[in-house]
């Protein structure tokens, strides 16, 4: 369990909330996990997401599988509110992370976007260098100190195992990275802004079969100390690192569970029509 | 028959390539056969003598200082204002907005209007205000006339940009304007891009400049004085009878090409610098 400085420090601002109450509510909150109720999205007049219900287990991977078109990237941009940037897009529901509706009236979009790493699909890295890409978050979320952001983007790097490779040239420009390397920078560079949560889009399609191992071996690292959802097409991928599947098609989930008994032993028709590869 | 229409089609390329080609070796040509041998230190070191425009001694600096501190006040104040309005209606506006419909459409137009017209409407107001012809005036009009040339190129090249840029900035927890300022490096070689052809724009244009800075034999002191032009310096000396007089008009027509060409080596120059980890 993770608390932030800001929580403690926002909840001790209310005089009648002693230490004791402030401990409290640390437990309270606990249940770090994202849990999802009657979650319906639209895009214009098409309705992308329907009735979505799920939790998410904390410290695990799930994997959001499903055909093209079926609102998984919807889904993963419902929750870092990045579709507060298209107006067009209308959402009801609640989503709840660390037990909080982000979607609730006094919600700090920033605040929710930080506790959310995102790998995109195509890695995007920064136009500055690959020490500026990795400092870039901790830097406009507050950190001054040189040192400590030093800190921040050697361990990051040396985590996604790119440190070794970039030592002597992380002035140089991001963008001269393989694309295998730029990915696993944004993974770092997504790290080190210190999220909770770690959304993949897609995150390894674009790679070569080298760096996707790379990639996949580095979420199941990850899952000791984050939350990882990943949106993902290949369904071996699933199988390899998942620890739970969620199956949609056609913006509902249609079944969903531990990845062994998803795949060994699937209930819907329509699932086994999917793993067998009836439609895709 | 294929075959001659493929020949056909490939000596029209040709034929457009070449003339454009021509044209532009037939005015260097003439503009240098003409003003080379009137451009001499005097033209660029000295202002105009007393009957300079009868083929006395003199030079053109007043003009050349003139129309730098024009171009450079212009450009200064344009690109003050087109970053934020292409920035605001790129990035704060959404996708389909009215609103930005509405502003590009209005730098079409705005685009379109001739200079002259520009400026009159810079004389008006400068009687309506109470001003006369001043460098400030004519920075003003210059201004008018190259903002929307730079809003029109340098939003083009940023709605050019792909979403993942602003995405993935987003979803680090910036804010708009955190964003903004990132892909700005992005986008610097294209914002030189946009401030050279307002620069080709404005630097060149007589009829904003006749009303509005006037014409002076003397360099600028202060901005409300007024300012000589190198177009408009051209033009009264081409209109002089005295030959000599019109080759010199040539020598400031080359004056002025070397102008354009050192101050777009210099942008390239400090947007390579800016923008060296562009993706």
């Amino acid at each position: 369990m993770i608390i932030t400085n800001q929580q403690l420090a926002s909840s001790s601002n209310h005089s009648f909330l002693n230490l004791n109450e402030a401990i409290s509510l640390k437990k309270l909150i606990t249940n770090q996990s994202i849990r999802i109720e009657n979650l319906d999205v639209f895009i214009e007049d098409q309705h992308i997401l329907k009735d979505m219900n799920l939790t998410i287990p904390e410290k695990n991977i799930t994997c959001i599988i499903g055909p093209s078109g079926c609102g998984k990237s919807t889904f993963l941009k419902t929750l870092n509110r990045m579709h507060d940037e298209s107006p067009e897009v209308k959402i009801s529901g609640k989503v709840f992370v660390d037990d909080e509706n982000i979607y609730g009236p006094k919600v700090n979009v920033i605040d929710t976007r930080k506790k959310m790493g995102l790998l995109a699909q195509r890695p995007c890295p920064l136009p500055m260098s690959i020490f500026d890409n990795v400092a870039y978050g901790p830097r406009i979320h507050g950190i001054k100190k040189r040192k400590a952001i030093n800190q921040t983007v050697i361990q990051y790097l040396q985590y996604v195992g790119l440190w070794e490779e970039v030592r002597d040239r992380v002035r140089t420009s991001a963008t001269r990275l393989s694309i295998g390397q730029q990915q696993r920078l944004c993974l770092a560079r997504g790290l080190a802004i210190e999220p909770e949560y770690i959304l993949g889009d897609e995150a390894t399609s674009a790679l070569d079969p080298l760096s996707t191992k790379k990639i996949e071996e580095l979420f199941v690292k990850l899952k000791e100390k984050y939350t990882i959802i990943l949106v993902t097409h290949t369904l071996r991928q699933a199988r390899r690192i998942a620890d739970h599947i969620i199956f949609m098609y056609l913006g509902k989930i249609i079944e969903s569970g531990p990845t062994e008994e998803f795949f060994n032993n699937p209930k819907k028709q329509l699932t086994k029509d999917y793993l067998s590869g009836s439609f895709s | 028959m294929k075959y001659l229409e493929e020949k056909i089609f490939k000596i029209i390329m040709i034929c457009a390539a070449m003339l454009i080609f021509g044209v532009l070796v037939y005015i260097i040509a003439t503009v240098f056969y003409r003003g080379l041998p009137a451009l001499t230190l005097d033209m660029i070191t000295k202002l105009p003598g007393g009957g300079f425009y009868l083929g006395k001694e003199g030079g053109v600096l007043n003009a050349i200082v003139g129309s730098i501190y024009i171009i450079i006040g212009s450009l200064i104040i344009s690109i003050l204002i087109s970053v934020p309005l292409v920035m605001y209606i790129n990035f704060y506006l959404p996708a389909k907005s009215v609103f930005a419909s509405l502003i590009r459409f209005s730098l079409d137009i705005l685009f379109g209007i001739p200079s002259i017209v520009y400026g009159a409407f810079g004389f008006a107001l400068m009687i309506f205000l109470g001003v006369r012809a001043s460098l400030l005036g004519g920075i003003l009009a210059v201004a008018m006339l190259i903002m929307p040339i730079m809003m029109r190129s340098f939003d083009e090249i940023t709605r050019l940009l792909s979403r993942d840029l602003p995405d993935a900035l987003l979803s680090l927890g910036a804010t708009k304007y955190e964003m903004v300022k990132v892909i700005l490096k992005q986008l610097m070689p294209g914002l030189v891009t946009a401030i050279l052809l307002a620069i080709g724009r404005g630097i060149g244009d007589a009829a904003t400049v006749l009303f509005t800075a006037g014409y002076t034999d003397n360099i600028p002191a202060s901005l409300n004085q007024p300012a000589a032009t190198l177009p408009l310096s051209i033009f009264f000396q081409l209109g002089s009878p005295v030959e000599e007089v019109q080759n010199r008009a040539y020598a400031s027509a080359i004056i002025l090409t070397v102008i354009i060409l050192i101050l777009s080596f210099s942008a390239r120059y400090f947007s390579s610098k800016f923008s060296k980890h562009k993706i």
